[in-house]
């Protein structure tokens, strides 16, 4: 197994081998989901408690749906605020969280690093399920996953990743994986919302990743769009004009898809602002895969759950 | 040893940047004062220290310490970090005036100097605020801050944004004889930063603070010297365009200062990768770049003073999330060693060099007595040991916080005695 790890915790850290085995192990568990009985029992005993600091429908119900059809018991904790305002600390969160004993802690916190703090104070398998702005793991492995099962590869495609990249997860995730396993990531979006040096995140950033100044050069002959959810309240932090100028200037419409190779898929992590970064007509055309992605996630999930829990994880 | 006894500080190798001395010699002290540098000194009935090996210099100054004293004393008192300065070498520490409340009035500085006084061992030299509260507005009653012992203004950590306060500030502390000390950043600019903008923030996903909010800054502080005539002290610069602006600046012959702290020069921003809080400070860990641009400007002469920016925090509140902790590291106990081991050892910056950085290039930045081992100047002296390894824990440390990002090194160059007015108040290991 290639697969040896004790924590999930980002895409950085994973070599192409270790992503490898995740995605594959993710399709023979999908055809779990396709069964008229969703469940087997081979986490069975086993606890994952899901815990959120920032709200979130997909990533915890695919999080908990996950570990359900694996017959572990699943746990959501809600908290709506982070350790500071509640006057307890880090550590102090950790211990808690040990003494309840769960096999499995997703954790997604506003603060970049939580989930590495966490997993050096804490025994269970720690899960990263977004850091603030630095990695969402289980979303890039899910996107991975649905581009290599529409296109049958990685290597070699070129994918355009489109808004705001600054305060993106999914873009720094995505980044990582797909430049780790082949892909061209092409990045457009307002300059104020792409981060200083981004293009410089990746080992090899040669060719492998490119900050384009429009979203023309980015979707130019790409075979994947990716793209990302705008905050309304970034204009009031002046980083763009409005979301009126942000669609015209940033939005995919048909005609922009039109550049991108012609079997082109085009990709949201959600929630989808329609619209304002993607019109309805391509958000509901059949190149759209922003479902598909979500069905994927539960077997992606469900991977990572087996793979570092799983009794040949032991 | 007490006031009326003599003290022989034998065979040392005297460094006293003051004086352009470089010897081996014996340092008679007598009546708390020193008596005579020279060869093959005796005194009857002097008590004597065998200094073999080892490098005898003026006392340390550090010119940037918090002391958390009044207001925080769970993290530090004016008495622990007397004991972690003396520990370090440190005889004389400024103490910035971010306490619990400011000290931006005469009556506080008094009980910072008395408080200093109970302790013992160290000088402590309160600093006081440039405005009231520290808010920005109003100015300090900076001449009466000035006669309770204040020797310097500052509002450290909360810089002067409104550049018309700043220049009256400067303009009344010149005229008042009072050095104006500044923690250089644009606060709007650098807004929510918490670590160097570069590619280690974007990777990190942290808000970075960008160096133009720091040379910005510096810069505006620097017309304001010109403009106003006040002596300017830019504290921990920590990047290599502030170097540059600090070089144009004394090149032309203005009154401006600096000083850099050791974890700049001996650490980058890739230490943030892990999310250790003990990598936050402010200003950020820059990059190698920025580094070896305060190492050179070490060397050749720029930099007046190796400052610590001691700034201790209880290990409860560093325990948190990377945005959410407190800014700041300690640095008594480690400066000389880290100072040694990166500036001279790796970096070959003569040991005179790194000694008149702890010593009498602060001194002149401040106008402060000591620096010196000139007949008859008080005897405040630090005996080291240039080669002597040590590993550096935490736990072991005087101060009552722990916040290093140091812990675990090895470094090379250590304090062997510490002696304030002629009086051990320190003898290591």
């Amino acid at each position: 197994m290639a697969f040896n790890r004790k924590d999930l915790l980002g895409i950085r850290e994973l070599s192409v081998e270790e992503i490898t085995t995740i995605l594959d192990t993710a399709t023979s568990f999908k055809e779990i989901n396709e069964r008229p009985i969703k469940k087997v029992p081979t986490l069975r005993g086993k606890t994952v408690i899901n815990f959120f600091f920032e709200s979130s429908t997909r990533t915890r119900t695919s999080f908990e749906i996950a570990a359900k059809r694996l017959s572990a018991d699943s746990i959501n904790i809600s908290a709506s605020t982070s350790s500071v305002t509640k006057g307890e600390t880090l550590a102090d969160t950790a211990r808690n969280l040990q003494a309840m004993a769960p096999d499995a802690i997703v954790i997604r916190h506003p603060s970049p690093g939580v989930p590495y703090q966490l997993a050096r104070l804490i025994d269970a398998s720690i899960i990263n399920g977004g850091d603030g702005a630095h990695e969402h793991p289980t979303q890039a492995l899910l996107d991975a996953f649905t581009i290599r099962e529409q296109k049958g590869r990685i290597s070699g495609l070129r994918v355009a990743i489109i808004g705001d990249i600054r305060h993106s997860r999914v873009a720094r995730s995505n980044t990582h994986l797909l430049t780790k396993l082949g892909a061209q990531v092409r990045i457009a979006g307002p300059r104020p919302l792409i981060p200083p040096d981004y293009e410089s995140i990746v080992e090899d950033s040669s060719d492998a990743l490119m900050v384009c100044n429009r979203i023309e050069a980015a979707i130019e002959g790409a075979d994947v769009v990716m793209m990302l959810r705008i905050q309304r309240e970034r204009m009031s932090e002046a980083f763009f004009p409005s979301l009126k100028e942000y669609s015209i200037q940033y939005g995919l419409t048909l005609k922009r898809l039109e550049l991108a190779a012609k079997d082109a898929i085009v990709m949201h992590p959600g929630p989808m602002n329609r619209g304002v970064e993607i019109s309805s007509d391509v958000a509901d055309s059949n190149r759209s895969l922003i479902l598909e992605q979500v069905h994927n996630g539960v077997a992606v999930r469900m991977a990572i759950l087996f793979l570092l829990i799983g009794a040949e994880g032991e | 040893m007490n006031q009326m006894s003599k003290l022989l500080i034998k065979g040392g190798r005297v460094i006293d940047p003051s004086q352009h001395i470089d010897k081996v010699a014996d340092l008679l002290i007598e009546d708390g004062r020193v008596k005579a540098i020279g060869n093959d000194l005796t005194a009857d009935d002097a008590e004597v220290f065998d200094a073999g090996g080892l490098v005898v210099a003026p006392g340390f100054i550090d010119l940037h310490v918090h002391l958390r004293e009044p207001g925080q004393e769970y993290k530090e008192t004016i008495a622990t970090g007397a004991a972690a300065a003396v520990a370090g070498g440190f005889t004389a520490i400024c103490a910035m005036p971010n306490t619990r409340p400011v000290n931006d009035n005469a009556s506080l500085t008094r009980y910072m100097v008395s408080k200093a006084q109970e302790a013992g061992l160290a000088r402590v030299y309160p600093i006081g605020a440039i405005t009231r509260g520290s808010e920005g507005t109003e100015l300090a009653e900076m001449a009466d801050l000035k006669a309770a012992g204040a020797v310097a203004v500052s509002d450290d950590g909360r810089p002067v944004m409104n550049s018309q306060v700043m220049r009256h500030a400067m303009e009344y502390a010149r005229d008042h004889g009072l050095v104006v000390v500044d923690h250089c950043q644009d606060t709007q600019l650098s807004a929510g930063g918490v670590m160097n903008e570069g590619r280690i923030s974007t990777l990190l996903g942290l808000k970075g603070i960008s160096r133009a909010a720091e040379e910005s800054h510096i810069a505006r502080d620097i017309m304001l010297s010109e403009l106003t005539g006040a002596r300017v002290h830019i504290a921990h610069l920590s990047t290599a365009g502030a170097i540059e602006l600090v070089r144009r600046a004394k090149a032309r012959g203005l009154p401006v200062t600096c000083e850099i702290t050791p974890h700049h020069f001996a650490l980058t921003d890739a230490a943030v990768v892990g999310f250790d809080t003990n990598t936050k400070m402010n200003p950020p860990l820059r990059t190698e770049e920025d580094c070896m641009a305060l190492i050179e400007a070490a060397r050749d002469g720029l930099v007046d003073a190796i400052a610590t920016d001691h700034a201790p925090h209880h290990e409860d509140e560093k325990m948190l999330e990377y945005d959410q902790a407190p800014f700041g590291v300690i640095g008594l106990e480690t400066a000389l060693g880290v100072a040694l081991t990166v500036l001279h050892h790796a970096n070959g910056v003569a040991l005179a060099r790194v000694v008149e950085m702890l010593t009498a290039g602060p001194a002149r930045a401040f106008d402060l007595a000591g620096g010196t081992l000139a007949v008859g100047a008080v005897a405040d002296v630090t005996v080291f040991d240039p080669q002597r390894e040590w590993t550096v824990e935490p736990q072991q440390f005087k101060s009552k916080s722990h916040n290093t990002p140091f812990g675990g090194w090895r470094l090379r160059g250590q304090v062997v005695a510490t002696f304030v007015a002629g009086s051990e108040v320190f003898r290591g290991p």
